[in-house]
């Protein structure tokens, strides 16, 4: 017990170690702010494309979003972190993580703005069209404000899932919350820093958690 | 273009390495099957040992999922791997890795057996009781076969972004593929293993990202 307390919550080290965790979980929460609104951008753009009506546009669509979801995040990550500048191009660590994350992401909210956007009955389409709305006036009043409400569910939860997916930006030396973690852990020799990490991500997601687990029941009760 | 193929099709590089990629192809293979068969079994037994609506044990799993659920995979991949050792249990980085994995998927899995049992009608459960079954029977032939159709579509999605997963092993040095890819790019200094990485990948999940699309249609709900 006391061999416990002494390597994973030391008072002491996590003093040390609070301003570098700190510094991290700000980091964390500008990439957030940065690879969400970028995503959920990217996705809805890639509803909207894979709706148009031509059809090689239709499926240039579809392989995007395969492509984007059959790889394994971390890969997509490094291909660009250490790709990439043999092009000449380099974007740093943390333009790097946004354009790896931009492409993961967007694939999957691409896939629940489609989900959204064709739970919408055609119906409402053609009353909009028919009071004089334009194509795209119908598609920004009628069919996304719906199509949006429709699956918050699952926005949610895949929100959860990038915010998580920031921790791999550790891997390519962006002083994330992880990355901060490890550092204080390799200079401390204690675990207490990678706990406390631990436990910051639990007390910021934990709400989401909740929220979500609610959504679901309701809507599996519901069917 | 010519200095393009050199970097990132580098034909002698990409023979040298090869070997080593295709090895960690079948690590990852068999990382993801064990991973996939414990965290569905786990889930399916915590969701089972939830119907019996024991207050204290439902409290702990709620617990235990939540928790599974906030944190980042890599995260519990590193407490395992870097913490533990400090209270003397050293596992091996495929051993944290698998671990890790399951926890997490087990999680989402019970959360989406939990919601499966609570769309079965309470009728179902008093209709299989007053004909003579046990609890344990009615759970079994009753309740859970008409659970798990429901679940089949979530579970599936859930289950392949778990398996993606694997590639966290890298960080702990289980020779996967994005491992030994980027043990490669590292040797060589010519990312062409990263991209015989990505291929390997490919190869290995867009069947299954094909598969997901195929068990979505295929158990759609009509609404």
């Amino acid at each position: 017990m006391e061999a416990l307390i002494q390597n994973f919550f030391n008072a002491a080290i996590l003093a040390q170690a609070w301003p570098y965790l700190l510094a991290g979980f700000w980091m964390t929460v500008k990439l957030c702010l940065v690879v969400i609104p970028l995503g959920l951008a990217g996705g809805l753009a890639v509803a909207l494309v894979s709706r148009a009506a031509s059809r090689p546009v239709r499926w240039a669509a579809v392989v995007y979003v395969d492509f984007f979801r059959a790889f394994p995040p971390l890969v997509l990550l490094m291909f660009i972190a250490f790709g990439l500048p043999f092009m000449k191009i380099d974007l740093g660590a943390f333009g790097a993580v946004a354009l790896a994350f931009l492409l993961n992401t967007s694939s999957y909210y691409g896939e629940i703005f489609r989900a959204g956007i064709e739970s919408v009955p055609r119906g409402q389409v053609e009353a909009a069209r028919s009071t004089g709305l334009s194509a795209r006036q119908t598609m920004t009043f009628v069919v996304i404000p719906q199509a949006v409400r429709n699956v918050i569910p699952d926005l949610i939860g895949n929100t959860l899932e990038v915010v998580k997916l920031t921790s791999l930006a550790s891997v390519v030396a962006l002083p994330e919350l992880l990355y901060a973690a490890r550092q204080a852990q390799s200079l401390t020799y204690n675990a207490t820093p990678i706990v406390a990490a631990g436990v910051i991500y639990l007390v910021c997601l934990w709400p989401l958690v909740r929220l979500l687990s609610r959504y679901e029941h309701r809507q599996i009760a519901v069917r | 273009m010519e200095k393009l193929a050199e970097t990132f099709f580098n034909v002698r590089v990409m023979a040298e390495y090869a070997p080593k990629i295709v090895e960690g192809f079948f690590l990852t293979v068999q990382l993801a099957l064990v991973v996939v068969l414990t965290g569905i079994v786990a889930g399916l037994a915590l969701a089972a040992v939830r119907s019996f609506r024991l207050t204290a044990v439902n409290l702990l799993i709620v617990v235990f999922v939540d928790v599974m659920r906030a944190l980042p995979p890599l995260v519990l991949i590193i407490l395992l791997y870097f913490a533990l050792p400090s209270v003397g249990i050293k596992l091996s980085g495929f051993v944290s890795t698998w671990l890790a994995l399951s926890m997490v998927l087990a999680a989402f899995a019970e959360e989406i057996f939990w919601a499966g049992i609570l769309a079965v009608p309470r009728g179902q459960w008093e209709a299989a009781r007053s004909t003579g079954l046990s609890a344990l029977q009615t759970l079994a032939h009753v309740v859970l076969p008409q659970a798990v159709r429901l679940t089949i579509p979530p579970l599936t999605n859930r289950t392949i972004a778990v398996t993606k997963g694997t590639a966290l092993g890298a960080v702990v040095a289980v020779g996967e593929i994005l491992y030994q890819a980027q043990s490669g790019y590292s040797f060589s200094y010519n990312p062409s293993p990263l991209t015989l990485g990505a291929i390997a990948y490919l190869i290995l999940f867009i069947p299954v990202v094909w598969f997901g699309r195929w068990v979505e249609t295929r158990f759609a709900w009509k609404r």
